[in-house]
């Protein structure tokens, strides 16, 4: 019967998925991520989903065949903030599309900036990521971020979820010296109370416009005569009906309470993110509350001088340790192949191996409420499969091939073809 | 004076020394050059004495129980800019009158965190503002110690080139705060004015050249110290370390040191090497790149993680640099990108960021592999340095131990307390009225 179905199914898909989308690797070690490891099993692909795993599947006669011995089979990555075809060359203006002008630009959304002929995208999926957050970053309320596939012809059919999450850049109070550039930035602050007085009016400007919004909806729903349609007061509605997350990025502890309080009053369902910076009793309030948190680069320098060395490499260990859901991102482009080596950074230092995995797999599929489709290997989700020669989160690690959807991933990039050309210079 | 002065401090390193003999056992040894050794290191005096499977411990002699540990020569990273008050002089395009030598700065953090990550000498530059610029210092990372017993004596001395959107940058845009531009503004003036430069430095070289051969009677020419430092670059006495990125660019520099007679011992960056490594091995040239940066600016965006292993494969002597305080950090990460990316084998891999980079600097003699008479720096990590799960647990300069993990984990209780008391005390109104406290600064 369930032969039937799966045939009936398969009959019905094949306009959008070929014969190559259904296969079966065999004798592989498989790492699900949403339970443990299975040595030499097999996981038969059908259509492009995950129909069955097992040591011994009954395919249909004539399914390819790919030998998995001594390799290991992982799901496809999710990096849970990134610019990926956002941004081409990070100097040329002309080519980045990652903040707009002004404070409040909820109506924009990320996805429609997204240059799927872009040379970052496939050097991304060559070593293991299939999937990506969009993230706009400019003002205040930057936009909507959206998450992607990446491979598409276009980026609609890229699209996951085109409104993921609105993304909120939380005020904060910086005095920093840009350290880039060696020298205070042209927009510093001169003084911390000039510092506090930005910070106490963009504070105020965003409450504001949340009030705005809020008397938006009301006028909507009463649906008087006078109603105008205001753009961006209607991209907020579903943010404002708990429908749309709002993705508040806060890199330090005061910054994380404040958006906290924010998040609290304005009643808002928030996901941190860019958080660098915890108290024990932050952890203690982000638990208790459910808050998720996307975490970004490990590998970074602790904030302040004072600071011990490791500071920033303890931080995924310390919200595992509270049970708090986390993700990994490298809210970047030409780094997100680095994603999973940011992920190993955490385990000499307190993480567990496989809660280093799940950080760039299931959990962050399951923030962003697509762990139905995406983040482990399990029957009836997409074939986003990678197939390496060992262990994803080391380096040295070679990937032999990839699926996503069950179609085969070219692993040649700009980087392959470039070497390969030279490569080949006469002596 | 000043290397008596240095001398002088040696000693009294060795004296605050707490043992003559340390013996580090039961270790997986990496020396890099020899393969891997499991064993023991006898160190005296600063120095390895011994690396044997078996050492018979002297009396008296420290010993270092490392069963389980991976130790491994301390990190050399090629390309820094840490520990220095300042980096580009860029008001003009020949700097070479100035040099890291004059800023360094013993108490920037980055030295401890350095450390940290297993890098024990690295090699501070100038920045790239200009086709000529400043001179580089070598520095161990002596934590403590004040500017001059960071400086690793006895290194030759360097000095930084660059080529490219840099050095042209503000031929196109001016300065901050200034109004003009400044030659050049395309790679061809980059060439043009390093060749004016070595014309220049030939003719004050020929000067000084005939007043030596007869100074009686005569009067000494003017010391230029600009040209000065070019003219130790023709006589071999100072390495070039050039910034460089296209291939065209790099080709141009091996024709102009060819041209001049003088020699460019690594191109910095080089993310085009790939391109021209028959060039650059032809030359005798090294390379020290960034494992896996590219698309940041245009004349990145040829960049292939592969570079590493292209060059390395075409007889190029190839290190892995930083460039950033927090990529120092996990240099033997980096290296372990060179087998991800081109299949270079462990050892060569770990040599990118070792003995590579010190033959780049000319101190491969002293530092940069396991071997008796080579200085006593070392790096102990708790799983195999290339593996992203391994961590730095001591790091050892010149046989005395700068970091220890379990040290650093003891005392952080107290400086978190020692931190708190400060702030409290800075928070109190303070009785100074010549104090310039947050309350007081003038707005």
């Amino acid at each position: 019967m369930k032969r039937h179905l799966v045939t009936f199914l398969a009959f019905c898909l094949a306009i959008t998925a070929g014969p190559q989308d259904t296969f079966l690797i065999r004798d592989v070690t498989l790492h699900p991520v949403s339970g443990p490891d299975i040595p030499l099993t097999s996981v038969f692909v059908e259509d492009g989903i995950v129909a069955d795993v097992g040591p011994k599947l009954a395919v249909p006669k004539g399914t390819k065949v790919v030998d998995g011995k001594g390799l290991h089979l992982y799901p496809g990555m999710i990096d849970s903030a990134t610019t990926l075809g956002m941004a081409e060359i990070g100097a040329v203006r002309e080519t980045t599309d990652v903040a707009e002008l002004g404070d409040f630009n909820p109506q924009l959304r990320a996805l429609v900036a997204v240059n799927p002929s872009s040379e970052h995208l496939p050097v991304a999926r060559a070593n293991g990521i299939t999937s990506a957050i969009a993230l706009p970053s400019g003002g205040i309320i930057a936009g909507q971020a959206g998450l992607m596939h990446l491979d598409g012809w276009t980026w609609e059919d890229m699209d996951i979820k085109r409104s993921a999450a609105m993304h909120l850049r939380f005020p904060t109070i910086s005095l920093q010296a840009d350290e880039s550039m060696g020298r205070r930035g042209a927009d510093t602050p001169a003084s911390f109370s000039e510092g506090k007085r930005r910070y106490d009016e963009t504070l105020q400007k965003l409450r504001i416009f949340f009030e705005d919004a809020r008397r938006y909806q009301k006028a909507k729903a009463a649906g008087g005569a006078g109603f105008t349609v205001d753009r961006k007061l209607e991209a907020m509605l579903p943010v404002l009906e708990g429908k749309q997350p709002v993705m508040v990025t806060a890199g330090r502890k005061r910054a994380i309470a404040d958006a906290l309080d924010f998040a609290k009053r304005e009643n808002l369902k928030i996901i941190l993110a860019g958080c660098r910076e915890f108290t024990p009793e932050l952890l203690k309030e982000i638990k208790a509350r459910g808050v998720p948190v996307i975490l970004p680069e490990t590998l970074a320098l602790p904030l302040d001088e004072d600071d011990p060395y490791d500071a920033l490499f303890t931080i995924p260990s310390q919200l595992h340790r509270e049970g708090i859901l986390f993700a990994f991102a490298t809210f970047d482009s030409s780094a997100v192949r680095n994603l999973p080596y940011q992920a190993a950074a955490a385990v000499p230092f307190g993480l567990e191996r496989e809660d280093a995995l799940k950080a760039v797999t299931l959990n962050a599929a399951k923030i962003w409420g697509v762990e139905d489709r995406v983040g482990s290997v399990d029957k009836g989700k997409w074939a986003d499969l990678v197939l390496a020669d060992g262990d994803l989160l080391e380096t040295k690690t070679q990937i032999k091939q990839m699926w996503m959807r069950g179609r085969s991933v070219d692993l040649s990039t700009r980087h392959t073809k470039l070497a390969d050309k030279y490569a080949s210079r006469p002596d | 004076m000043r290397r008596s002065l240095c001398l002088m401090l040696g000693a009294v390193a060795a004296l605050s020394a707490p043992a003559a003999d340390l013996v580090i056992q039961n270790a997986k040894i990496l020396t890099v050059t020899k393969g891997r050794l499991d064993g023991a290191i006898h160190i005296r005096d600063g120095r390895i004495v011994e690396v044997a499977p078996k050492i018979l411990v002297p009396a008296g002699a420290e010993v270092l129980d490392a069963a389980g540990m991976y130790v491994m020569p301390g990190i050399v990273d090629c390309h820094s800019h840490i520990a220095s008050e300042s980096i580009n002089e860029g008001s003009v395009s020949v700097s070479s009158m100035v040099g890291i030598e004059d800023v360094v700065d013993p108490d920037d953090i980055s030295i401890y965190r350095a450390l940290a990550g297993g890098v024990t000498t690295a090699n501070i530059l100038h920045g790239s503002a200009n086709a000529i610029g400043g001179k580089c210092q070598v520095l161990k990372m002596r934590w403590g110690k004040d500017a001059a017993g960071l400086k690793f004596a006895g290194a030759k001395p360097g000095i930084k080139f660059a080529l490219g959107e840099n050095p042209k940058r503000r031929g196109q845009q001016a300065a901050f705060g200034a109004t003009t531009l400044r030659y050049p503004a395309t790679r061809m003036g980059v060439e043009d004015v390093i060749r004016e430069a070595f014309l220049d430095a030939k003719r004050y070289q020929a000067e000084w050249k005939s007043y030596r051969a007869r100074p009686a009677g005569r009067v000494a020419p003017r010391r230029d110290l600009k040209l000065e430092a070019l003219v130790d670059v023709l006589e071999g006495q100072r390495l070039v370390h050039a910034h460089c990125y296209r291939a065209d660019e790099i080709l141009m520099l091996i024709r102009l040191a060819d041209e001049q007679g003088f020699k460019i011992k690594t191109f910095q960056h080089v993310l085009e090497g790939y391109k021209v490594a028959k060039e650059i091995a032809a030359h005798g040239g090294g390379a020290s790149t960034f494992s896996d940066w590219w698309a940041y600016k245009v004349e990145a965006y040829d960049a292939t993680p592969y570079n590493a292993a292209i060059m390395h494969k075409r007889g190029v002597l190839v290190s892995l640099n930083s460039d950033s305080g927090e990529l120092m950090r996990h240099l033997n990460n980096e290296a372990a990108k060179a087998v991800k990316y081109g299949r270079v084998s462990e050892d060569d891999a770990l040599a990118m960021v070792t003995i590579n980079a010190a033959r780049q600097m000319e101190i491969d003699a002293r530092i940069g592999s396991i071997e008796p008479g080579k200085d006593a720096d070392l790096a102990l990590f708790d799983g195999h340095p290339l593996s992203n799960y391994a961590k730095v647990q001591k790091v050892f300069i010149d046989g005395q131990l700068y970091f220890d993990r379990q040290k650093d984990l003891a005392q952080r209780a107290e400086r978190s307390t020692r931190r708190k008391v400060l702030l409290e005390k800075q928070k109190k109104p303070q009785d100074d009225p010549g104090r310039r406290g947050p309350g007081r600064r003038a707005e």
